[in-house]
Parts: structure tokens; sequence; C-alpha cells
């Protein structure tokens, strides 16, 4: 929905001037996201969703404390009500927090962000009717008992300001096209979907395939019903960038997250098998393992300029040649740990405080052709499409499944097999990386929920890779 | 809130045109978040929320929107705006032949007012109490606001005052003793005994580590581990919708394979803590029998899965999910729990669970925090965390051996958006086998 009104720029600031508080440092975080889901599911048009989130996060920083409240009145009485109690939690947690807050350390940045977008959506009807016709295609046979296809219209505006000058002001614009079909014989049910998720305007969905799709998905998902299950084993495993999405998100992401790593998360969302006396010499993977933190790829679903607390954003190693050389931290986590780390202290809206995200984790590509790469395989599973993700709370034993196996014998793709899955430790895994794609088989993906912290927080995060090769995989198929 | 949150219906169901029938919902808290690491404090902060959602229907058509309002007299032009969309939005639509909505008003109230302590107040006792330990956790408490309205008359109010702390305490990475203290009146005394029980807890994780290979093992798996085990069925093992599309994870079930006759597990909305009303504007029944003795019970069929699949909605929210999982006890005491283990795991916590074969019911997860090797029915050392991956039809099915009779009420800290209102009133369970993979 185009928004019923835009972040008043002139009013915030206003209200900004004339607040007050005892704390050496405040800032004020105003978010607006206007959002609308449309979606067509058993060629029935759902009820059309909008929304509309606004509010403002409060933080003030004293000689030791620090402390946060979110309103939703951004009055200048509600703002400064919000501000007093923010300031009530920087005096009492002074002496008890984790670490000396020092209101000299807040940064005061000055800057603008916006999505690239060149294309506006059509109007409501428009959507609608594509959104029908994918789910109509997808109606192949009786076998398919589930079709849906759906748009998310997203927009959001993000206004930093702070006491001592800072000023940062973030557009974010997404269109997300998504589509699921299921297929159903018997005990066996298989689906297929499809997901785009990046920053940019209406051409992301020309651009991303959509179009078609519910055919294919439909005809992907009954020839899972009749493919084999999945053949287990120790082989060769083939993975495509949209799975390389969650394999990265989980056993390099999280376990780099500094937070986890200094303890904050034990209680929820989990430690890491990553200590602080690895980076600079732990070897995470083989030598053709490069990652990196990058929120300047413009269009991936987690690029900015500024992170919430201020930070200014840019390229960060964290893997190079295979060997780990920084961690996933924000300013704050920085300080507390004593390591280099990126700006990644995010916040997933005005009612949360930044902690440390993933924004754009990718893994950077190598060299070697998709056709080479199947075929140097003796017998492998090639994967793709997240469907399952289970992984231990220090983010090391792994398994995971997908939508979408092909069995590779003697270099060639030999056929469809269902219900793919594979295990194993992220600390030796990616050592077992043998080849990784060139440029062309590179692809920009994202992930929409990605979910931590005490309150929790679910946030977009970005997830671009080639297609990687692992050696001596535990594979295994589907069936109790 | 209450009377805000109605004054504004009033005056939104006074604009509306013939025909037309607006629902209105409010989801709305006042919070206090403090969390902690090694017994400090990592962030503390309050959070005020107003989510206020309508719902316009007119000649079967339907539209929506949530707003978060300010609680200023700006917000009734606010909302008087968005109506005028979801008007306009009307317009370009076709028939929704999955409407529903209740035409029969139902109007309720509960109002359940708690003794909390000052926020600040939880911080100086916690951090007191814990100082030398390492404690990590999370506190919330405050107000939560649920309310609903529909021009047809019909009014719905829950407010609750509670808390939440859910805590554990460490030794050696990867140990940890898990622990929760919830309520509506917050006692330092409580909180500062559940503390000096879980310390001593923590010693029998200073023993040496036991390493356990791959394999299947004899288990106890405590009412928190089986919170996330339950847990796993209620996405989409409940869902009328599910079950319609053949994507349930008790798709079996549904073809005639069963539980443990042991098994018999309810949605008891009568004694939980979740609303007792859902967006639609129906009214819960008390309890609905979601596995009866190891057999396939009802669906929670929402007021749009009954429409297209012509079934009778028993008010459940539009994602078909238990909130309120009550699952009935057995006969072991939890003080012999570990002399029935006799050799095998205790494990004390689940993590991360999700399906390696979602229409076979076969279910992959870690242990966490505590698992513990036991001999001779005595604790014999501590075990890392581990992992299996076994099937719903042998973990409650043939391997179920016994139910504690206590049972223990778990509220869901979760807190994304909002926090939950969740809760499960689950016992323990004696396994004759789980499988361990990795």
């Amino acid at each position: 929905m185009p928004s019923i009104r835009r972040i008043d720029h002139l009013v915030v600031g206003d209200a900004f001037r004339a607040l007050r508080s005892t704390a050496p440092f405040w800032s004020l975080r105003v978010h607006e996201e206007t959002r609308e889901l449309l979606a067509v599911r058993q060629d029935t048009i759902e009820p059309p969703r909008l929304a509309l989130d606004r509010g403002a996060m409060l933080t003030a920083v004293t000689e030791g404390g620090y402390g946060y409240c979110a309103t939703s009145d951004l009055s200048a009485a509600g703002l400064q009500a919000a501000l007093d109690r923010a300031t009530a939690w920087a005096e009492a947690t002074r002496g008890v927090s984790v670490v000396r807050f020092d209101p000299q350390d807040m940064p005061a940045p000055r800057g603008e962000y916006a999505s690239p977008a060149t294309q506006e959506s059509p109007g409501r009807s428009a959507l609608l009717d594509l959104l029908a016709d994918e789910c109509r295609r997808a109606k192949r046979d009786a076998r398919i008992v589930e079709r849906m296809a759906a748009l998310s219209l997203v927009e959001e505006e993000r206004v930093y300001l702070t006491n001592t000058g800072g000023a940062l002001r973030q557009r974010f614009r997404s269109v997300l096209p998504h589509m699921r079909v299921t297929a159903n014989q018997g005990a066996d049910t298989q689906s297929r979907s499809f997901e785009h998720a990046q920053q940019g305007g209406f051409e992301l969905v020309g651009r991303s395939g959509f179009v078609g799709c519910g055919a294919r998905l439909a005809d992907e998902a009954l020839q899972l019903l009749a493919a084999p299950n999945c053949p287990s084993g120790t082989m060769d495993l083939l993975l495509m960038p949209d799975q390389m999405m969650l394999q990265i998100h989980e056993s390099i992401g999280h376990p780099l997250e500094l937070d986890r790593i200094l303890g904050d998360e034990r209680n929820y969302a989990g430690t890491s098998f990553v200590t602080p006396d690895m980076f600079g010499t732990y070897r995470y993977g083989s030598q053709l393992l490069n990652v990196s933190f990058d929120p300047t790829i413009p269009g991936e679903l987690a690029s900015y300029a500024f992170d919430d607390d201020g930070s200014p954003a840019s390229k960060v190693f964290l893997i190079r040649d295979g060997v780990l050389v920084a961690p996933l931290g924000g300013r704050l986590s920085q300080l507390r740990a004593g390591l280099p780390g990126t700006a990644n202290a995010r916040a997933s809206g005005w009612n949360r405080p930044p902690i440390d995200r993933m924004a754009n984790l990718n893994v950077e590509p190598g060299t070697s052709p998709l056709a080479d790469m199947i075929a140097s395989v003796r017998r492998g599973v090639l994967m793709r499409t997240n469907v399952s993700w289970s992984i231990d709370d220090s983010r090391n034993k792994f398994q995971f499944g997908c939508e979408w196996g092909e069995l590779i014998e003697d270099g060639r793709v030999r056929g469809v097999v269902k219900s793919p899955n594979y295990r194993g430790v992220s600390a030796t895994f990616w050592r077992s990386l043998r080849m990784v794609g060139e440029r062309d088989t590179f692809e920009v993906h994202g992930t929409l929920y990605c979910g931590k912290g005490e309150p929790n927080q679910a946030i977009h995060c970005g997830h671009a890779a080639p297609a990687c090769l692992f050696a001596d995989v535990d594979v295994f198929g589907g069936e109790a | 809130m209450k009377q805000r949150f109605f004054e504004l219906g009033e005056r939104l169901f006074r604009e509306l045109r013939a025909n037309e029938v607006l629902l209105c919902t409010l989801a709305a808290e006042r919070s206090d978040f403090v969390r902690f690491n090694q017994a400090r404090v990592r962030q503390a902060g309050s959070v005020a929320q107003r989510a206020f959602s309508l719902r316009l229907a007119r000649e079967r058509r339907q539209a929506a929107a949530t707003i978060e309002i300010s609680g200023t007299a700006e917000d009734l032009d606010l909302l008087r705006q968005t109506l005028i969309r979801l008007r306009e939005a009307l317009e370009g639509l076709p028939e929704d032949p999955w409407l529903l909505i209740n035409e029969t008003p139902r109007s309720t109230a509960s109002e359940r007012r708690g003794t909390l302590a000052p926020a600040e107040e939880v911080v100086a006792q916690a951090t007191a109490a814990a100082r030398g330990r390492d404690l990590v956790g999370f506190y919330a408490g405050g107000t939560q606001y649920r309310g609903f309205a529909n021009s047809l008359g019909q009014r719905n109010w829950h407010e609750v005052d509670s808390f939440d702390f859910d805590w554990s305490l460490h030794a050696a990475p990867g140990r940890a003793v898990k622990r929760g203290y919830s309520g509506t009146a917050w006692d330092e005394a409580i909180f500062k005994g559940k503390l000096d029980a879980a310390a001593e807890q923590l010693r029998l994780l200073e023993i040496p580590e036991r390493k356990i290979d791959p394999g299947e093992y004899r288990a106890y798996l405590a009412p928190r581990a089986m919170e996330e085990l339950i847990g796993m069925l209620c996405w989409g093992g409940f869902s009328a919708r599910a079950r319609a599309t053949k994507q349930s994870p008790l798709l079996r079930m549904q073809q005639g394979q069963s539980l443990s006759p042991k098994v018999t597990l309810l949605e008891n909305t009568a004694e939980g803590i979740a609303p007792g009303f859902q967006a639609d504007g129906f009214v819960k029944p008390a309890r609905v029998t979601l596995i009866a003795q190891g057999a396939l019970g009802d669906a929670l069929v929402a007021p749009r899965s009954a429409r297209e699949y012509g079934l009778a909605t028993n008010a459940a929210n539009a994602g078909e999910s238990p909130e309120s999982l009550d699952l009935a006890p057995g006969t072991l005491e939890e003080r012999d729990a570990l002399a029935a283990l006799g050799t095998g795991l205790y494990v004390s916590n689940l993590w991360y669970l999700n399906y390696s074969d979602r229409a076979a019911g076969r279910i992959t997860g870690m242990t966490r925090f505590a698992t513990f090797w036991v001999e001779g029915g005595r604790i014999a050392a501590p075990v890392a965390p581990m992992r299996f991956d076994d099937s719903v039809y042998r973990l409650l099915g043939e391997n179920l051996l016994d139910l504690t009779r206590s049972r223990e009420l778990l509220l869901d800290a979760s807190t994304y958006d909002a926090r939950s209102s969740a809760s499960a009133r689950l016992p323990g369970a004696l396994l004759r086998a789980l499988r361990f993979t990795l």
C-alpha cells in the first residue's frame, strides 16, 4: 500500500530538538514500514492485507549505563516520555551492565541510502491477475493439492538522529514474489516453491523468473512424486545457490556472530563453536572458501549504508582463502571483544534494540563452470531449495533437507531424487569444499526470517553464492 | 486501553455504509525487557505497542489492514483513512467464497491483575542473587491486551499482567541448567529458591563428560524437551487445511496409523492463558481433542477453512495451530523417572527440531543444555549435544513406555513481534529407544 503518511521529517526534527535528557548521549530511531500482501490460493483471491507499522526507539547512554524505550506515540510528549524512560534505564543499569558504556563512543553519522528501484508496481487488479495466472497454470492434474502465489510490496524508511548531530535517512523497497505448489499421491506429499527476495521495485518480478513458475513448480512437484528416494551414503554434494543460502546462513553466519561468541545468546539462539582466539589462524574451510560481509551490493536484500547503531557499512572479508579473519560484530561487540568487525548492529523494527545480525553474507565466486563440477562427480547428489533446517546451539552439528535432488553418477545427471537430506559438522564441512562455481553460477538470494535475540527479532538477510561442490558428505533420503 | 479501543471501534462503526461489516482487533502490550549475560545486564528497555487491525466486509468481499496506532487523538483520523482505503480495495475484488465471520455476537471479558515488581527491582534482585554465577536470561514483564469489536455488537477483551523470566545457569560451554520463573506476582524469595536449586543441579554438569556414539538409547524426555517435540506436531499437525491438502506431518495418522494409546492431546483453552476469542469473532470451545488415546482427533478449523472444506469451525486462529496444549498425564511418578530409565539418556531440553521427512512424521533435532548418561537409575555423567532423527510414530508410538503423572505448565517465552500468550501443560516421557545420528 502506498503509505498513508510518510515520516514527517520536519515534525520529527522539531520534536527531537525539543527533547531533553540528563544522559550525555541519546538517540531517536524512527521506523515506518508499509506493506501490502496479495495472494491467490486455489484460484481464490485471499483478502488483501495492508499494514502500516510506525514507531520510534529512544536510546540513552550514560557513564556506564544504557537503556531504551520504544513507543508508537510520536508526539513531542510521547517521545519525551520514552526518552525519560530510556534515561531511567540507563541510570538503573550503571554498574551492572556487561560493558561500561561510554557516551563518548557513540558515533554521530550523517548520510542517506535508498534501494535501487526502476519500475513502479501496476495496480492491485493487475497484480492479482498475475498471481491468478500462475496459480491457474499450476493446476496440472488432480495430484496437485495446493497452489498459492503471493506478492508482498514493502516500503520502509528509517531515520536515526543523535543529540550529537548524527542524522541518517535510509529508505528500503522490496517486491517479493512467492509461490508454492504441493502434490500428493497416497502417503507421499512433495512441494516445490519459488522465492525471490531482493531490494527493488516491480522490475524484480520480471527479473526473477516468477512469470511461468506456476507450471514449472507443478511439473517439478509431480516429478518428485514419481522419483526414487535420495540414496544414502557418503558421497559428493553439489549445492545450488538457493541452498547455499541456508548453508552459509546457519553454519558460517550464525557461528561468526560476535554476540553469540560473547555469550549473549546462550539462553535462546545459542552460542558458537568459534572462540575469539580463532580469528586470524583458524582454517574454517578449504582454500577455495572466501566469505564476505557486503552490505554494498545493489539490490541484495540487506544492503544499507549504515547499521542501526550508526556505523558506516562496508565490505569486510570474514574468511579469506579458507582462514577465519573477522567476526560479524557491530561497534559495541567489537569494543567488548577487542576484535575487528562489521557494521551489523541491526534491529528488526522500531520496538526492538540493535543486536549483531547477518546482513549480506556471501560466498565469493570461484572459477569452476557448473558442467565441470558435475563432470567431476563419480557419485553424488545435486540439491536445491531448502525445506528443512536444524543445527545445534553452537552451530556445529547440522542436518539440512531440500525440496529437489538430482542424482549424479559418473559425471552425469541421472535423474530426480526426492527428500534429499544431508548432515555434517560446520567445523569440518567447509574444509570438504572442493570446487566453487564461476560467476555464471552466482545468484543473489535473501531470507526474510532470521530469528534471534531477547526480545525475539525476525530480520531479513541477503546471501549470494555460486554453486559449490563438497566431498564425502553424509547424504540420505526420506522415510522413517 | 480497553475503553479507548472500544471507543475507536464505535466511532468507526458509525461511519459504515449499508451492507458493510467492520471487525476490529487490538494486540497491544506495555512491556519491560531485560536481557542478562554473566549475571549482568546486556540490554534493558521498555516497549509500548498497539496494533489495531480492521477488516471490512461487504457483499461477501473483504480486505484487512493492521495499523500501529499511537494512543493519541490522531488515531481516529488514521483509522478513518484506513477504512477509506479498505473500502477502495473492495471495489476491485470478486466475492470471497471462503469469507466467514461470526454473526451471532458473544461478548466476553477477562482481566487478570498481577503484582509485578518494577523491572528495575528485578534487575537489582537478579544481579545480586546471581553474583558469581553465570546467569544468562531474559525478563519480560508487563501487561498484554487483546480486544475484539465488530459492528454487529460483539465486544471481547482480554487483559493480563504477567512476567516471564526465562533463564539458564551455565557451567562449561554447552552445559547449562535451563529454568524459568513466570507468573502474575513476583516474589524475590521464590526466584532465589529457583536459582539456588538450579545451582545445585549445575554441579552435576561439572562431572567429566561422557562421549556417546550414535545409535539407539533408552531415554527420558523431561517436560521442556517434550515441549519442543509436541510443538513440532503443532506445525500443521492439527490444521484442517494441512489435513485437506495432505501436508500434515500426521498424514499417516489420517490414513490409519496411530500413536500410543497413552497419548491424549487437547487444545485446552479453558485452562490456558491465551484469549478465548479469535480475529473473526468466534469464541473458542473450552477444549478440542486433537489426539484421543493415540488416534487422530479433531482438527483445528479456522473459519476460512470451514467455508473451503465444508466443516464446522471451532474458532481456531488463522494458522490453525494450538495455543493451549494439554498432554494427558501417565502413571510414572517423576521421582521414579531415573529408576525407570535405568540405563540411558536423561534429556532435559531439545532444540531446533525440524522434519527430515514431513509426510512420514520423521523429526530431527538436537539435545541442549543438560543431557545426562544414566546408569543403574543414577546420573553418571553429562553428555555433549547430540542429534536425533526419529519418527513420531516410534517416539510417541511403539517406543513410548509411559508419561509422568505430574505435568509442568510451560509458558511460551516467544516475543517475536509481541509477547506470546501460548502455553503447554506437559508430562515427561519415558522412551524405549531414541535414535541418535550425530
